[in-house]
């Protein structure tokens, strides 16, 4: 519309002006069609990951058939398959997986809201960053290992001893990847916003929170990590009937059984569990926000 | 062709405005050379004015004065403004700016939004027409990464618009963009200003820029920075950047603003 009343002014440079632009745009924009999904996420995503593990079995099998060690030190590909199977329900591995998986997620889910609570409000507090950041890095850098036997000590072997372990290993990933999400907020950003009239709520809901995603989604993701190998380490020296089985419990109870082939079939199930959340939650949702602003390829 | 703020400062402060500085004095560490000293600066309703000056001049900083982003030291300034929203500034920057998680057509609803846009239709529609004028209304659904600079400068310049704040503030937009890109961004942006009778304070340090686009420049000396000179520019719009009264006069200012940071290396 504007284009028309402008027109009737000027018609020569307006229209010599407006095919300038059109061509410009065309040439600076023309970039190359997406591939197609299968080709992206197949060909890109899934198919070198399995490559790659295949190759490692591959590896693995090799070692084995060169019996540089007996079996029994190390068990081949084939050995450990058979014992999963033979053992899978001596060791109560349906409820160990279950078990374990809900814990790792009720952990997270804590760690979460709590880690969450404690980055929001400190974030924007100079002091109490100054005072509570130092304390959070510190908590990272110590294996959550190390607080096992305090928790027994404090509360037995119990279902809180466990969860104690978790939340203080999932807990500072949580809170530090809010709050380097918060400095990596461009200030340019806050400033736009306010321009635009945005204040206080609305500047939280509409610029900062968006901006801040990224940060928190990889700290969420490291979150997981942290509280998938704290349960691990807490269910590997907490073993008890009271608790009931887990997936580290089984790896206690294959070493206690020197049990080499179920100890690398339990050790394969950690690995699995851990990576397939990642994959399956994780991994999709930092992929879709980075792309969605053009911060990572394909 | 040439008057000083201070002979007609007196005079101004009765003549309508929308943009009003009366000794404007910022500094940002106690004590310290200030880095704007007692600007006293009127630009009336639909003016085009650009202010010009090196490094260090603190011409962001006036428009970020101005836009309210931060408070001054002294002085006061005033809004009195013409058009929907007295009191509001727009301000758009270098980089577009423009929040990569939404898309082209999403950042200027958020603007209308924030305006007090009621209804997702009517703010879509708006949007719409917004992007239709800085002719990018196909762009609607792209993300800003997947525009070229210009385009982006042209989507921010329509959110600019949703703000219908009456007074644009410009810093430095088109300093990033190639020698083309700009022209055209020139042509557009004096177009949009002619049919929407914008007030337009437009911060460059490039001489030339100044001369193609400006009724009034504004010569800023730096540290401090004080209204060192001032040129009414009467040469008719549609003005072209290699124009020679456009030329000439970018020569007369270039020599004063090389006099200005000359003395600083003294």
């Amino acid at each position: 519309m504007a284009t028309e009343v402008a027109d009737a002014i000027t018609p020569e440079p307006e229209a010599a002006y407006t095919t300038l632009e059109a061509g410009l745009d065309a040439l600076e924009t023309g970039g190359a069609a997406r591939k197609p999904w299968w080709r992206r996420v197949l060909l890109a995503k899934i198919v070198p990951p399995i490559a790659a593990i295949g190759v490692l079995l591959l590896i693995w099998d090799l070692l084995v058939v060169a019996q540089i060690k007996p079996a029994y030190v190390l068990p081949g590909p084939a050995d450990v398959w058979d014992e999963l199977n033979a053992e899978w329900t001596q060791y109560q591995m349906n409820e160990a997986v279950w078990n374990s998986v809900s814990r790792g997620i009720i952990g997270f889910a804590i760690s979460v809201v709590v880690g969450t609570v404690i980055g929001m409000s400190i974030a924007r507090v100079p002091v109490l960053r100054a005072a509570v950041q130092p304390i959070l890095s510190g908590l990272q850098s110590l294996p959550s290992v190390a607080w096992v036997p305090i928790g027994i000590m404090w509360f037995g072997v119990t279902p809180a001893t466990i969860y104690t372990v978790v939340l203080l290993g999932a807990i500072p990933s949580v809170t530090i990847g809010l709050i380097d999400g918060v400095d990596q907020i461009p200030p340019i950003y806050t400033r736009v916003g306010r321009n635009l009239g945005a204040r206080g709520l609305n500047s939280a809901r509409y610029v900062l929170f968006p901006a801040v995603l990224p940060g928190y989604v990889s700290g969420l993701k490291q979150g997981w990590a942290f509280s998938w190998r704290s349960l691990m380490a807490a269910e590997l020296i907490a073993v008890s009937p009271h608790l009931g089985p887990g997936v580290g419990q089984a790896m206690a109870e294959a070493g206690d059984n020197n049990d080499m082939a179920m100890a690398f079939g339990v050790l394969i199930i950690i690995l699995v569990i851990g990576i397939g959340i990642n994959a399956v939650f994780f991994a999709p949702i930092e992929r879709r926000l980075l792309r969605s602003r053009g911060l990572a390829g394909a | 062709m040439t008057a000083t703020a201070a002979a007609g400062g007196a005079l101004e402060a009765t003549e309508p405005a929308a943009v009003r500085l009366t000794g404007v004095t910022k500094s940002f560490d106690k004590g310290g050379v200030p880095v704007l000293d007692g600007i006293d600066l009127s630009v009336a309703p639909g003016e085009f004015v650009c202010l010009l000056g090196a490094s260090g001049c603190g011409k962001s900083t006036l428009l970020n004065l101005v836009a309210g982003l931060d408070p001054a030291s002294s002085g006061t300034i005033e809004l009195p403004g013409t058009g929907a929203r007295p009191g509001h500034a727009a301000l758009m920057f270098q980089e577009s700016a423009l929040f990569p998680w939404l898309t082209a057509g999403r950042n200027i609803e958020l603007a209308l939004k924030l305006r007090g846009v009621r209804g997702r239709d009517e703010r879509r529609r708006e949007a719409q027409r917004l992007l239709d004028i800085v002719r990018l209304g196909s762009a609607y659904d792209k993300r800003v990464h997947e525009l070229s600079g210009g385009m982006r400068q042209r989507v921010a310049l329509a959110r600019s618009l949703a703000q219908q704040a009456g007074v644009l503030l410009m810093d430095e937009p088109f300093a990033a963009l190639d020698a083309i890109t700009r022209d055209v961004l020139h042509e557009e942006l004096v177009k949009l200003w002619e049919e929407t009778q914008l007030t337009v304070l437009f911060v460059t340090h490039n001489v030339r820029e100044a001369a193609r686009l400006g009724q009034r420049i504004i010569l800023l000396s730096s540290r401090p920075g004080r209204i060192a000179r001032e040129w009414r520019v009467e040469i008719p719009q549609p003005r072209r950047i290699e124009d020679a009264d456009v030329t000439t006069l970018t020569r007369e200012i270039t020599a004063e603003l090389h006099k200005e940071i000359s003395r600083h290396g003294n």
